[in-house]
């Protein structure tokens, strides 16, 4: 598969970005991490609105900065999407202009009225066409943004915390709407947040970032599950798993999804077997026993190994297992560990109390 | 009654006051976009002496114009080798004058009305393919169109009221240089009270119809700073 090169490197102040990184050409990346640790400026630098002193990015064969030869595509000259934190509608346009603004001025542009109808209904905005952006909600704001930018057709859709701007509800009225963007567009996202929910939900590869660093960079599940990573001590943390589903028990309102060589009971899900799924499992919900327990109202028990154990100084501590070829985290006391005499490459018991389905 | 010679002055001021106005947006428009978006440490350089008009007595910039302008001034010297003669005492020389004399009462609403506009909306309209130039055009303009009436109006009306510049370097050369605020200046040194009474009823309706015009019709009125 292609990947997208981006190296950049930027002093300012007090802050220096210095990332070399090959991204995927297809799916959402996700950069993140705590405010003030370059996820924005990086992006700034792949669209052209940040000039880095040193930098280089190429998409689909077309070099948009090559520093050692002086080579910089202006952003109004770059094939990309760009949605901000806040949604910067221009407010002496309709709708409609806005999301016009764009295509108008593009050399070449391939959007049909057609085009032009799925994006509307995509993302539900139909209604608003002929207002004024100040009569918008916030979050009917951000979607239209979000729409101005892919009716682009860009090579590239770059959206900077496109959710942070909104209250809870708001996001949650918002994010179906990215998940079903996200399946929809065949081109390559990068999306900055500091919200784990949301990298949860979205992200098909993830980029760690702190102090203009990168510390870590893979696949979702194998980056998100990581113990040494600012994830793994926080309250909520939680490991994602890929799977597919692959029966159901109609009888006890359950279905089965299958994971690599072991397999999960859920609350039923409504979808054809064999679609693929992500599953969020809370480390405050996984249990650990050194014997699988015989009689138990738990329903998902796995075989796991202890791998890892990082103690806090509040009594708690986070154990990071492998349960075959996934990787879980789990929340217990450091009590309970020293009682079951948790090491490393100890087999053990999980046992996952609850479990909740992302997109 | 308005006299011939009254009449010839108003035109004369009408000329003046439209060039002028029209020179201040040309010049007025990217000295207030620089200003506005600039972070270059000549920013309060520029700055202070852009506004120098507002605070500086009119005598000491018209004094100042004269001895530039005079056959030994800087500018004087090139006009003289380029033929033109010296600009003082002529209509070119005013409209130069009233330019530098007016400059603030156009950039202040100018850079005021661009300092509105964020950042990121700029950046935005460059992310929908918009050129620089274009994003003026197309976002910056419509987005700063009461900045530009209000600092059209003030610009016109402050140049209508110059006095004290117009007496320094142009004097009071009928259908040259003679403005109606010379003028009246002339009628009551006359003691043609009369004359005076039509020239200054006049320039009092016109002043205040505009300024009805601006906080009537504008959301953003001037503010008191930029009316001096």
């Amino acid at each position: 598969m292609p990947t997208l090169p981006a190296r950049f490197k930027l002093a300012f102040e007090n802050f220096a970005l210095d990332v070399d990184l090959q991204l995927p050409s297809t799916g959402v990346t996700v950069l993140f991490g705590p405010s003030g640790s370059g996820k924005t400026t990086l992006l700034r630098c792949i669209a052209g609105l940040e000039k880095a002193p040193v930098g280089y990015f190429e998409i689909k064969g077309q070099c948009w900065q090559d520093s050692t030869k002086k080579h910089f595509i202006p952003t109004h000259q770059r094939n990309l999407g760009y949605v901000f934190q806040e949604a910067n509608l221009f407010p002496h346009l309709s709708v409609m202009g806005n999301l016009q603004f764009g295509v108008k001025r593009q050399t070449y542009s391939t959007v049909n009225s057609s085009d032009f109808q799925e994006i509307i209904d995509l993302l539900g905005i139909e209604h608003l066409l002929n207002r004024k952006p100040d009569r918008l909600s916030g979050g009917e704001k951000q979607r239209v943004v979000i729409a101005r930018a892919i009716l682009l057709k860009p090579d590239l859709l770059l959206m900077d915390e496109p959710l942070a701007a909104l209250d809870q509800q708001r996001k949650q009225e918002i994010l179906p709407f990215l998940i079903r963007l996200h399946q929809h567009l065949s081109i390559p996202v990068i999306y900055v947040t500091h919200s784990q929910a949301e990298v949860a939900q979205l992200a098909d590869t993830l980029v760690v970032m702190q102090a203009g660093k990168v510390v870590a960079h893979g696949n979702l599940t194998d980056t998100f599950n990581r113990i040494d990573l600012p994830f793994a001590q926080d309250k909520g943390a939680s490991s994602v798993w890929q799977g597919t589903l692959s029966s159901h028990e109609t009888n006890y309102h359950l279905s089965c999804v299958a994971i690599n060589d072991n397999a999960l009971s859920l609350p039923l899900i409504t979808a054809p077997i064999g679609t693929n799924l992500r599953i969020q499992i809370y480390a405050r919900d996984v249990s650990i026993t050194l014997a699988a327990p015989a009689a138990t109202s738990i329903l998902n028990i796995l075989p796991a190994v202890v791998k890892e154990i990082k103690a806090d100084n509040k009594g708690q501590c986070t154990v990071f297992l492998k349960v075959g070829q996934q990787t879980l985290l789990a929340h217990i006391t450091q009590k309970s560990a020293q009682l079951l005499n948790l090491r490393p490459e100890l087999a053990v018991y999980v046992q996952i109390k609850g479990t909740s389905l992302l997109g | 009654m308005l006299s011939p010679a009254d009449l010839d002055t108003l035109w004369l001021t009408f000329k003046v006051a439209s060039l002028s106005t029209f020179l201040l947006l040309l010049i007025g428009t990217p000295v207030a976009w620089w200003l506005a978006r600039t972070q270059s440490p000549a920013k309060g350089f520029i700055n202070a002496l852009v506004s120098l008009p507002l605070v500086l007595p009119p005598t000491v910039l018209g004094f100042y114009l004269l001895i530039l302008m005079g056959p030994n001034g800087a500018l004087g010297k090139i006009t003289n080798t380029l033929g033109l003669g010296t600009l003082s005492f002529t209509f070119a020389g005013l409209v130069i004058a009233s330019v530098l004399y007016s400059l603030p009462f156009v950039v202040q609403p100018l850079q005021t009305a661009f300092n509105g506009i964020a950042q990121q909306t700029i950046e935005a309209a460059a992310t929908l393919r918009a050129s620089p130039l274009n994003t003026f055009l197309s976002v910056v303009l419509p987005l700063s169109k009461s900045g530009f009436l209000t600092a059209g109006i003030l610009g016109f009306t402050h140049t209508v009221g110059e006095f004290g510049v117009v007496l320094m370097i142009g004097g009071n050369i009928p259908d040259k240089t003679r403005v109606v605020s010379v003028q009246i200046y002339n009628h009551v040194e006359a003691l043609e009270y009369t004359q005076a009474h039509w020239l200054a009823g006049c320039l009092l309706a016109f002043s205040f119809s505009v300024l009805l015009v601006l906080y009537t019709v504008l959301k953003t009125p001037p503010q008191v700073q930029q009316l001096k």
